[in-house]
């Protein structure tokens, strides 16, 4: 796509914790759904939500089994938003913070995830069309 | 002069911060910047007439764009007939459009 915008994301949440993820996965949605190239850089807590270990559960209080829990995952929703920025024509390049992730041990991401630093998200920043920081409160 | 894309997430119900990022996007649409605020999230709940949103109708006024996310109403039962004057439902892919054009974002 010729006319192809580049945005880069900043996103610091964990799964499971705040509106702001949801909010994220949909901008990030959006943007990929344009064809446009998208950045994203998880730092603290949000490396956690490409973690490949994350598992679906059953819901015993209700009685329900892990089919009928049918638990949403985020590393799902990232492989997803992944697969939809290739369809449309652009792209989606997610990199966690590498110490973020040693020190939450969540070093095993799913597939097309990269580890990185700061100077990661500095040369996405400089080669975007804009950016979003969305700040844990 | 600048143009502006301001994202509140908060309420000024439970977050007394929320006034200041009203009075910033009112200050910056003085100055004759392009402003606009997309309310988000729980953004949203002073959008509903009479629930504090004199703030919201002040901001219109001074010329700022007040955009309340339409994903965000109906989670919250919010009709778009229910909102302040002012104050439009839209789609978050505004967001992502305005951010292409280069606005200078700012989320809080």
């Amino acid at each position: 796509m010729a006319d192809a915008k580049t945005l880069t994301f900043l996103l610091m949440d964990p799964p499971y914790e705040d509106a702001r993820s949801t909010t994220a996965f949909r901008l990030l949605d959006a943007a990929a759904r344009r064809g446009w190239h998208v950045n994203v850089f998880a730092y603290e807590g949000a490396v956690a939500l490409p973690f490949a270990k994350q598992a679906p559960h059953a819901n015993a209080v209700h009685g329900r089994s892990v089919e009928e829990e049918n638990h949403p995952l985020p590393r799902e929703w990232v492989r997803a938003l992944m697969e939809t920025a290739r369809a449309y024509g652009g792209s989606l390049d997610w990199v966690n913070c590498g110490l973020c992730v040693d020190e939450r041990g969540a070093g095993e991401a799913i597939e097309g995830v990269r580890r990185g630093s700061p100077a990661d998200f500095w040369k996405m920043v400089e080669g975007a069309d804009n950016t979003l920081v969305i700040p844990t409160r | 002069m600048a143009k502006y894309l301001l994202i509140e997430s908060r309420d000024p119900f439970t977050s007394a911060d929320v006034d200041a990022h009203w009075q910033l996007a009112t200050s910056l649409a003085r100055e004759g910047d392009t402003v606009t605020l997309f309310l988000v999230q729980n953004g949203v709940l002073p959008a509903r007439l009479r629930a504090r949103s004199h703030g919201l109708a002040e901001l219109a006024g001074a010329g700022v764009e007040v955009l309340a996310d339409e994903f965000s109403l109906r989670e919250r039962g919010i009709a778009p007939t229910a909102l302040v004057a002012g104050v439009r439902p839209a789609p978050i892919d505004v967001v992502v459009d305005l951010l292409a054009e280069g606005r200078k974002a700012f989320w809080h």
